[in-house]
């Protein structure tokens, strides 16, 4: 009921600026034009666009440091743009305010790299978390939307288990439960393969799928795994330089005629990226002084 | 050249001492400002109080303990040379109630607590917990920072006093039990030297501003801290030095005020 | 269970900060003396001077302390200083009304007290509100004027010896 009536209140909050929302494509969840951003001088993203459509599994990728963890910030108004507009629902991001931005993230789930489990809390209480802050549910109730939501990702027979007792990939799991736990529209994932075993592994990919379609979520996932995310993206994003380099379908992507977008899908040594750091000539370098 | 750059770097370092003072009290005015939530605050508060307060309590205890017995054993060996050590009550109290309860009871909880809130936000901060809170539409300031915050003020000033009483005791047993200093002359001796409102409550309010201090310092670098082990590591040194610091610091600030006139 | 000793033991804390408190307040400090009135009748005593004499100094018979100073205050015309005096009754419940009052320095470097050395009226007794007269005191001795008087007598002595010896 909770989540419904919420939903209600963003909705109008974003008729506030009705004339952004008319110009877009209701069937997207989220836009992100023309973003810029720079951190220490350093420039993150230069002109990025990204369209995330509705009920769709959409994946950025790009190599480390691509600033792709630094997109899913800014989606989630942690982070302000230098210059672009992030729409999440017609609302625009940066420019909320604290509490309706607090409200505006009720709506979104975030899996962090390393799950970001709250380490003095079991299982069950981690899952609850979320539902205790922002309902006033009654415990039997919590009680049983925890217990669904770890049965979604398998772990209900864990829930007494505390963090540190769990695998990584259970880990991530229970933060997916988590994630999940106030039902939100739009979940995001960072990383949700790195550093994991193939079952792990498996379980992830099939779990995002899985609960995209059954919970008609919008997923967007951020990975550097190529085989993963090409079996089960919608659409997916290749990010390099501050710039979109390549977009399109998994397999239009693998068709791609770019090389730095080949090589990135391939994953070959050597290519636009090169292998050797800029250096100086190699044979100066060695003999330059005997001779 | 060289007397530029130094000015330069003078300026620059000037700017980012204040700039740091700024954030941390911007921090803290966004911490602790706003509606408090009753309920399920005084549950997060006492759970605090425990990490913080009664944990810190077995050193702070025995600290007090060993620092009595010393203050007894030495007033003792340096009074006698006087014939005076029927003062002896009056010199431990004082010189506990107004300085050294406060001060050390300070410099033990900046270790003992200060270091671990430190490294318990930076750790929080460093496997992106907070920012997890933070999407979830949690305010981390709120719900993390502001109950440690409090538990640390109160922690504090009830430390400092249980301090004071058991040094006192640890002094009385090594000036009374075994070096035979008579139990009336101890006591009165300490009960006229003493004064309630001069000496314990500005002890007391010593200790509270020393608690503010303390806590502030090891939540803001705890929230502060690069987010990698290094950081926490550089994080939790920089609480307990800049702390200690700012303990004696004040400590000489507030003794001028108190006790200056007199 | 664990949030029960969670609880319990802060509890605890925060009883031994206030039995602390309380043993820092009465055991400590002897506030005891400042939280009740001071029992007794007050009588009260006019001082030419009273050198450091403070609030709660203690007053004595016969070295016996029978009551404390609570009030000092500067009489305006006669620019003397009043002491009044809480006297406990179960000490000394009739104290003739010439008694004396002197401001005596306990040891050579000690606080100053407040001596009361009873006189011979065996009809009429210091009541509450009773006044010690100024020609029944004797200020405090400052050890200055003291030493002053000492080194001037010495030199007039000295002036003295000299000129019987010239006299000779």
């Amino acid at each position: 009921m909770k989540p419904n009536s919420n939903k209600g209140k963003t909705f109008d909050s974003g008729f506030q600026n009705l004339k952004t929302a008319e110009k877009l494509n209701s069937n997207n969840m989220v836009e992100i034009r023309d973003l810029h951003f720079t951190r220490n001088s350093r420039v993150i993203f230069e002109g990025v666009n990204i369209t995330v459509p509705r009920g769709k599994v959409t994946a950025v990728m790009g190599p480390s440091g691509s600033g792709k963890t630094t997109l899913l910030r800014l989606i989630g108004g942690q982070l302000i743009p230098d210059r672009g507009t992030v729409l999440v629902e017609g609302q625009e991001i940066p420019e909320l305010s604290r509490d309706q931005l607090y409200r505006a993230r009720r709506q979104m789930g975030m899996l962090f790299q390393s799950g970001a489990l709250f380490s003095d809390l079991n299982v069950f209480e981690n899952v609850a978390f979320p539902l205790r802050e922002h309902t006033q549910l009654p415990e039997s109730m919590i009680r049983d939307l925890v217990l669904m939501k770890l049965q979604a990702v398998g772990l209900r027979g864990a829930r007494e288990l505390m963090p540190s007792e769990l695998s990584g990939g259970m880990a991530r799991r229970v933060a997916l439960a988590r994630a999940l736990a106030m039902d939100p529209s739009l979940i995001m994932f960072d990383e949700p393969f790195a550093g994991q075993d193939p079952i792990s592994m498996g379980v992830l990919v099939q779990l995002i799928r899985l609960l995209n379609d059954a919970l008609k979520m919008t997923t967007i996932i951020v990975s550097h795994d190529v085989q993963e995310t090409t079996s089960i993206a919608d659409y997916i994003y290749v990010i390099a330089d501050g710039r979109v380099v390549g977009s399109g379908t998994p397999e239009t992507l693998m068709q791609d005629g770019a090389a730095w977008v080949q090589q990135f899908m391939q994953g070959l040594p050597d290519g636009p990226v090169p292998f050797h750091y800029p250096a100086q000539d190699y044979s100066n370098d060695l003999w330059g002084d005997v001779v | 050249m060289i007397l530029i750059k130094r000015m330069q770097l003078l300026g620059r370092s000037g700017l980012s001492f204040m700039g740091d003072i700024g954030r941390a009290s911007l921090f803290l005015y966004q911490a602790l400002v706003g509606k408090p939530d009753w309920v399920h605050g005084f549950g997060r508060l006492v759970q605090q109080l425990y990490s913080v307060g009664v944990l810190s309590l077995i050193i702070i205890v025995l600290s007090a303990l060993f620092i009595g017995m010393v203050l007894g054993l030495q007033g003792y060996t340096i009074l006698v040379k006087f014939g005076a050590e029927h003062a002896l009550g009056q010199l431990i109290a004082l010189s506990l109630v107004r300085e050294l309860g406060p001060v050390v009871g300070a410099l033990l909880f900046a270790g003992r607590a200060g270091s671990a809130l430190t490294a318990e936000i930076g750790l929080m901060k460093t496997t992106e917990q907070l920012s997890s809170m933070e999407m979830m539409g949690i305010d981390p300031l709120r719900r993390i920072i502001a109950p440690r915050f409090w538990a640390g003020q109160i922690s504090m000033p009830v430390l400092a006093l249980i301090f004071n009483c058991v040094a006192i005791l640890g002094g009385y047993t090594v000036g009374v039990e075994w070096l035979g200093v008579d139990t009336g002359a101890f006591w009165a001796n300490m009960q006229s030297a003493v004064d309630f409102y001069a000496d314990v409550m500005n002890g007391i309010i010593k200790s509270v501003v020393f608690g503010t201090v303390i806590t502030w310092i090891a939540v803001f670098q705890g929230i502060d801290c690069p987010p990698t082990s290094e950081g926490i590591g550089r994080a939790t040194t920089r609480t307990v030095v800049y702390s200690s610091l700012a303990i004696l610091g004040l400590d000489f600030f507030l003794t001028a005020v108190m006790f200056g006139e007199t | 269970m664990k949030m029960r000793t969670v609880e319990i033991t802060v509890g605890a804390l925060m009883v031994a900060g206030i039995l602390s408190l309380l043993m820092l307040a009465l055991q400590v400090s002897g506030l005891s003396h400042f939280f009740r009135e001071e029992p007794g009748y007050r009588i009260k005593a006019e001082f030419a001077n009273i050198g450091a004499l403070k609030v709660r100094a203690k007053v004595s018979v016969a070295g016996v302390v029978v009551g404390r100073v609570v009030k000092i205050q500067l009489e305006p015309e006669t620019f003397n200083a009043t002491v009044w005096m809480a006297i406990d009754p179960m000490q000394v419940d009739k104290l003739p009304i010439d008694t004396r009052a002197s401001i005596l320095t306990a040891g050579l470097l000690g606080d100053n007290y407040i001596s009361l050395l009873p006189g011979f009226n065996e009809t009429e007794f210091l009541r509450e509100g009773n006044n010690i007269s100024i020609g029944n005191t004797d200020s405090a001795v400052i050890l200055e004027q003291l030493i002053s008087k000492f080194l001037a007598g010495q030199v007039s002595a000295s002036k003295n010896t000299n000129n019987s010896q010239r006299d000779q």
